[in-house]
């Protein structure tokens, strides 16, 4: 025989699912809601977007350069920009954009071991960095489109809402966040495409609104309740963010659990807190509970316990 | 009736279409044969024949070494040309008996052993254990110990496992096909064995023929069910093909008859037969050559002993040049480097591969997706394991349940970052099975 043959243990033939075809299917997912920020904020949202994208992806690079191993062809970066921006007011100043961006990567991912070692979700955690250090500009939603608070923050003063059009998405609030219907169509493409599942965002907005209807203040009002899982960064949290694969339990009991816990915490946080949101912390909280969670819920082996004869 | 099933696993391409459609063609061996005395689990087999000996088919070369162990027999006659070490497909070295082919094929005679109806229970398992059959499907364990469990009543179900849930081959369906009622009758025969036992043929519904001509064949056998498992590998796994047809759970450290089941292979089956009804021992098997780098991709009946380059040539040769050749399947099967091997009693397939998927692509970080515990029948955390292994964490690695993996192999195949999971996880079992037989 001529020529040599390459010699492997088994398994021979692997999936054709890849790391960066993943994170593409993400950022496919996340361009509906970013197309309608885009047309509700308008040509700025654009801009954070791009400059956000631009931040993390040369933060990765530049660290890449500085550790010889060049990581940013997986794609994860483009995510983490897209994320952080979709969490961003309009106005918020470019700076401020560009100092999450670099958190995100530089802090949280990069330092913790890169790719699948963080244990926040980088977007989420930069966006509660910007959140704390830059709290007027983060939480100011005035803009060309919009003036005045957002819905859950008019709710949370006794104001009436639009509930139609929190769904559709034509409020105040972060670029990706308003929108609803987007946000679903996303969802539904990822969910489609076997990339993420409902254990965690179903086990989270149901055990939301369940909170919602015992402790909201409202008992059962359905405008209340749409309101508030329309509102806010429920949906975007639940589907994109909560499902971070590196940030949430790998076990299947695990996950809804994290689901749950996610749930009660943003209740938590909207009805009791100061603030009207807190998806942002539901979420960072949970995932450093996550090492927690998954030894507690360890699948059970196949046949484990099963006696000998 | 609901399709059975285990949770996890996953869909590869099978391509069983390149080979599944022609007949089993016969072909009959040239020059020499090599003979390793250990082609089975167990103690290796001891030569009773020296170099110079004219030997005929079916001629005893080498007696068992054991209780678990097997003989070995001529599949030609001719001549015993030397007792040496040979290489084998996994890259050991092992003695074999070299039989120089005489092309006559003047054989010793087969008889059968009695009647099949006055049959008794000591004559089925002396026959099987002298005609040297051991488990087909590639385990290679001697099937008379498989058949002899400790308390042969509590035996509730006699499996005959012909899911071939293996990509690529079609060894077992093309066997099913042609030659249905040699399996129905090798079950019946085992079942003798275990008088409380039903009989069950467990088949993958990708093969829906074989399921409807089984169940035309035993409409009127009240000890016998055919059972349509679905299409899902390793359906065909032990551990998960009993769970399918029986809902019964066994885990590593336990045997099948620890929950009252004998689980044999198809092809295994046909040996039993061969060896109570012809009195034949285990000369030949069936092996699928295949693959998208193979001339004509088909199933031959093969003498053991011949060697896979000889196979190949038979089937027509390479088409272009193959990336990989695989002993067996693509999730179970050895890479070869070297064709100038025998074929042996565990031997399924020949596959040869243009493109080698493993090293076409560089392994990443974990991304923690969860794919593998997804598929993992074994229901561990394999990106776990793998981790611990990696960091030779061994309190770590039993603690989080590393001996139930039953090395499928699905964590390797559907991982994004391409990490050599079940090759980390492997290794470390390995050397805990070591330390385990040491104590």
């Amino acid at each position: 025989m001529s020529g040599l043959l390459k010699v492997s243990s088994n398994p021979h033939i692997r999936s054709k699912a890849t790391t960066s075809g993943i994170m593409a299917a993400v950022i496919i997912s996340l361009l509906p809601a970013a197309g309608f920020g885009i047309y509700n904020f308008g040509f700025r949202a654009l801009v954070v977007i791009l400059v956000t994208i631009a931040s993390t992806v040369l933060t990765e690079f530049l660290f890449g350069i500085y550790r010889k191993k060049q990581t940013i062809t997986d794609l994860s970066a483009v995510v983490t920009g897209l994320l952080l921006a979709l969490n961003l007011p309009v106005n918020i100043p470019l700076w401020m954009a560009v100092l999450g961006g670099v958190f995100a990567i530089l802090v949280v991912k990069m330092l913790f071991g890169g790719l699948g070692q963080n244990f926040m979700n980088p977007a989420l955690a930069a966006r509660c960095f910007l959140l704390i250090s830059f709290t007027s500009q983060m939480t100011d939603f005035n803009c060309d489109a919009y003036t005045g608070a957002t819905p859950l923050a008019r709710i949370k003063a006794g104001e009436s809402v639009e509930v139609f059009d929190m769904i559709i998405g034509n409020t105040a609030g972060t670029i990706g966040e308003t929108s609803m219907i987007a946000l679903v169509i996303g969802a539904c493409f990822l969910i489609m495409l076997g990339i993420i599942d409902l254990r965690i965002p179903g086990s989270y907005i149901v055990t939301f609104a369940l909170f919602t209807v015992l402790f909201g203040g409202h008992g059962f009002d359905p405008a209340f309740l749409s309101a508030q899982l329309a509102g806010g960064g429920l949906m975007l949290g639940a589907f994109f963010m909560a499902t971070d694969y590196v940030t949430r339990p790998i076990t299947i009991k695990g996950q809804y659990v994290f689901g749950i816990f996610l749930g009660l915490m943003t209740g938590i946080f909207r009805f009791f807190g100061p603030g009207a949101e807190g998806v942002s912390y539901a979420i960072i909280l949970g995932n450093l509970l996550v090492p927690l969670i998954e030894k507690v819920t360890k699948p059970v082996a196949f046949g484990k316990g099963g006696r000998k004869s | 009736m609901a399709k059975m099933t285990f949770v996890g696993g996953i869909h590869p391409y099978d391509g069983k279409e390149l080979s599944k459609d022609k007949p089993i063609k016969e072909i009959l061996p040239k020059g020499e044969l090599v003979y390793p005395l250990a082609q089975h689990i167990g103690a290796p087999a001891n030569p009773i024949v020296a170099k110079g000996d004219r030997v005929l088919v079916g001629q005893k070369i080498a007696e068992a070494g054991g209780f678990v162990s097997a003989p070995v027999y001529s599949s030609v006659s001719g001549t015993v040309k030397a007792i040496e070490p040979r290489r084998v497909v996994t890259g050991d070295s092992i003695m074999s008996i070299i039989v120089e082919n005489d092309g006559l094929y003047e054989d010793v005679g087969f008889y059968p052993v009695a009647p099949i109806d006055k049959l008794t229970k000591e004559e089925i398992l002396d026959a099987v254990k002298e005609a040297g059959i051991v488990g087909m499907g590639g385990a290679g364990f001697p099937t008379h110990v498989k058949l002899s469990p400790k308390e042969p009543e509590n035996i509730e179900y006699v499996i005959a496992n012909c899911a071939e849930c293996e990509p690529y081959l079609t060894s077992d369906y093309r066997r099913m096909l042609e030659e249905p009622e040699k399996v129905i009758e090798g079950l019946k025969i085992i079942m003798k064995l275990f008088d409380k036992a039903q009989g069950i043929l467990a088949i993958e519904d990708n093969k829906p023929d074989c399921i409807k001509l089984f169940r035309q064949l035993t409409k009127d056998e009240t000890r016998i069910s055919v059972k349509a498992l679905k299409t899902k590998y390793p359906q065909g796994g032990e551990r998960t093909l009993i769970y399918a047809t029986t809902g019964r759970k066994i885990n590593s450290s336990m045997l099948p008859a620890d929950v009252g089941c004998v689980v044999n292979n198809v092809d295994t089956i046909v040996a039993v037969y061969n060896a109570v009804v012809l009195g034949k021992p285990l000369l030949e098997r069936i092996v699928t050559v295949t693959g998208d780098a193979i001339e004509n991709p088909r199933n031959y009946k093969v003498h053991l002993g011949m060697s896979y380059n000889e196979l190949l040539e038979v089937a027509g040769g390479f088409k272009g040049t193959p990336e990989k050749v695989i002993c067996g399947g693509p999730m179970m099967g050895f890479g070869m480097f070297d064709l100038n091997v025998p074929i042996t009693k565990t031997s399924t397939a020949l596959l040869a591969l243009s493109k080698d998927e493993v090293s076409a692509m560089e392994p990443g970080p974990c991304i923690n997706c969860g794919r593998c515990v997804e598929v993992c029948p074994g229901r561990v955390i394999p990106s776990k394991l793998a981790d611990l292994a990696e960091h030779f964490d061994e309190e770590g690695f039993l603690a989080n349940d590393g001996m139930e993996c039953c090395e499928c192999g699905c964590c390797s195949y559907i991982c994004p970052a391409k990490r050599p999971l079940t090759q980390q996880i492997k290794s470390m079992r390995k050397i805990q099975l070591a330390k385990k037989k040491k104590n």
